[in-house]
């Protein structure tokens, strides 16, 4: 029994280059984190621990020493305040992705194809994210602002915590359509169920996700490698086919 | 100091606590009578049932409401076809929630109450010639008083206290679903920590006084 055990620590120093990197990903990327994952680990050897969540709620957390090795923020405004307050490493941020926001229904034919059923305003509920908290939230309230739509709709909105959560409020019936994330409701570069309007990019401010190494990850090989990864083709060709742009 | 939302959110609360609190007598005490004279199965499922708020995680609750109260749910089409709407986002499903999640702290506090009561001052008043419904009134109640202001108190607190269920069917309406703890979440999410803190502090101040005065109350009526 203790002789095995003592074995495998002598070998650990050997499998030291091995990095497991915890990493915190915005609620929207998840699914395609997901994906990317397997591929990562296969290749470079490491292991990925992903942490899905709001980023106003990463932030707070890396500010209190969260482990996090790696942020893929749903912005761009908070990996650039973490590398301000020196949390994150100076030269490392950069924009692995820009999200899409789209209107979505569980059921086909729900949604037309350029939103006019917001004006028509004969549903019930409309889900957003929180604007205070989510980018996503964020930008839902710009495009609501930019229809001149924010004040005719402001009693039929629920918010969501995050965007997973709003995605929910719509796909259990409670909401009639929610503004979510086009990477959510993707899969395989076709829409996985309902309909969708897919909201042009001039109606918010773009969705710039950026990235950046934090400092836990400074003397991690790992953590430098998965930030070069998301850099690669092919990452970005499965990013693609989940409704993300460059 | 406290913005207008947050007033809001305090008024919210304490109308969703005062509702929750009334209801949950009405139905607690003549379920808790039943659970606490009955020796049926029946009343054995039906206590563990009750029970099961307490150790079952608010987001099994909250997820199940969503999907029981939502548009293909049984208990959604049902209030559909009553006129009454989807119950999620609205201050009556907050409240169909509430008393589901605090129905325990009700539940306990009289059950005990009840038995502790014993057969003996029943018999005595069935000798006496009252009828049932007058011995419950002025005999078994007035016993019992201990039970039902500890229920009263303890569900009324933990609506306040409620969190996690309101997260999940609520919305976050201003002034509809809105409630003081989802308030203070917003606020920490984002990041106005001070906000945070006047809110937080009033329900930990306000937590500890009901204890408190609980306390005192219960050491009172167990001298008098």
């Amino acid at each position: 029994m203790r002789l095995p055990a003592l074995l495998l620590f002598a070998f650990l120093p050997l499998a030291a280059h091995a990095d497991t990197i915890p990493v915190a990903v915005a609620a929207n990327f998840m699914p395609v984190m997901q994906k990317l994952a397997p591929g990562f680990e296969k290749q470079s050897g490491h292991t990925l621990q992903l942490s899905s969540g709001a980023t106003g709620k990463f932030y707070a957390q890396i500010r209190a020493g969260a482990p996090f090795m790696v942020l893929l923020a749903a912005d761009d405004t908070t990996p650039l305040k973490l590398e301000q307050e020196g949390l994150g490493i100076t030269g490392t941020r950069f924009n692995y992705a820009t999200g899409q926001l789209a209107l979505w229904s569980p059921l086909a034919g729900a949604v037309d194809k350029d939103g006019a059923v917001l004006k028509l305003a004969n549903f019930r509920k409309l889900a957003i994210a929180s604007p205070k908290a989510a980018p996503y939230g964020q930008a839902a309230m710009e495009t609501l602002q930019a229809l001149k739509l924010d004040a005719t709709l402001a009693p039929k909105l629920v918010q969501g915590e995050s965007i997973a959560q709003t995605y929910q409020f719509v796909a259990t019936g409670n909401a009639d359509f929610g503004f979510v994330a086009l990477s959510q409701i993707m899969e395989n570069g076709k829409l996985r169920a309902g309909s969708v309007w897919i909201v042009p990019a001039t109606l918010h401010h773009p969705i710039r996700q950026d990235a950046i190494l934090l400092k836990p990850g400074v003397n991690s090989a790992g953590a430098r490698a998965l930030l070069d990864y998301l850099k690669t083709p092919a990452a970005r060709a499965v990013m693609q086919q989940y409704g993300y742009r460059f | 100091m406290l913005s207008p939302d947050d007033w809001s959110a305090i008024r919210l609360t304490l109308e969703l606590a005062s509702v929750t609190t009334l209801l949950l007598l009405a139905i607690g005490i003549p379920l808790a009578w039943w659970l606490a004279r009955s020796r049926s199965w029946l009343a054995r499922i039906t206590a563990a049932l009750v029970t099961m708020p307490l150790v079952l995680p608010p987001t099994v609750i909250g997820f199940y409401l969503l999907i029981a109260f939502g548009a293909n749910g049984p208990f959604g089409q049902l209030t559909q076809v009553l006129g009454l709407g989807l119950l999620p986002f609205t201050f009556a499903g907050l409240v169909i929630a509430s008393i589901l999640y605090s129905l325990p702290f009700a539940i306990q506090p009289l059950q005990q109450a009840f038995r502790a009561i014993g057969a003996r001052p029943l018999e005595v008043a069935a000798t006496l010639r009252a009828s049932p419904l007058d011995t419950f009134v002025h005999v078994v109640l007035p016993l019992a008083r201990p039970g039902l202001i500890t229920a009263a108190v303890m569900s009324f607190a933990h609506t306040v206290g409620e969190f996690g269920v309101v997260l999940m069917i609520g919305g976050n309406i201003p002034q509809e679903t809105r409630v003081i703890s989802v308030q203070i979440y917003d606020h920490v999410e984002a990041l106005e920590y001070a906000q945070a803190h006047w809110l937080s502090a009033g329900m930990l101040v306000f937590s500890f006084a009901v204890l408190l005065a609980l306390n005192l109350l219960n050491r009172r009526e167990a001298a008098a």
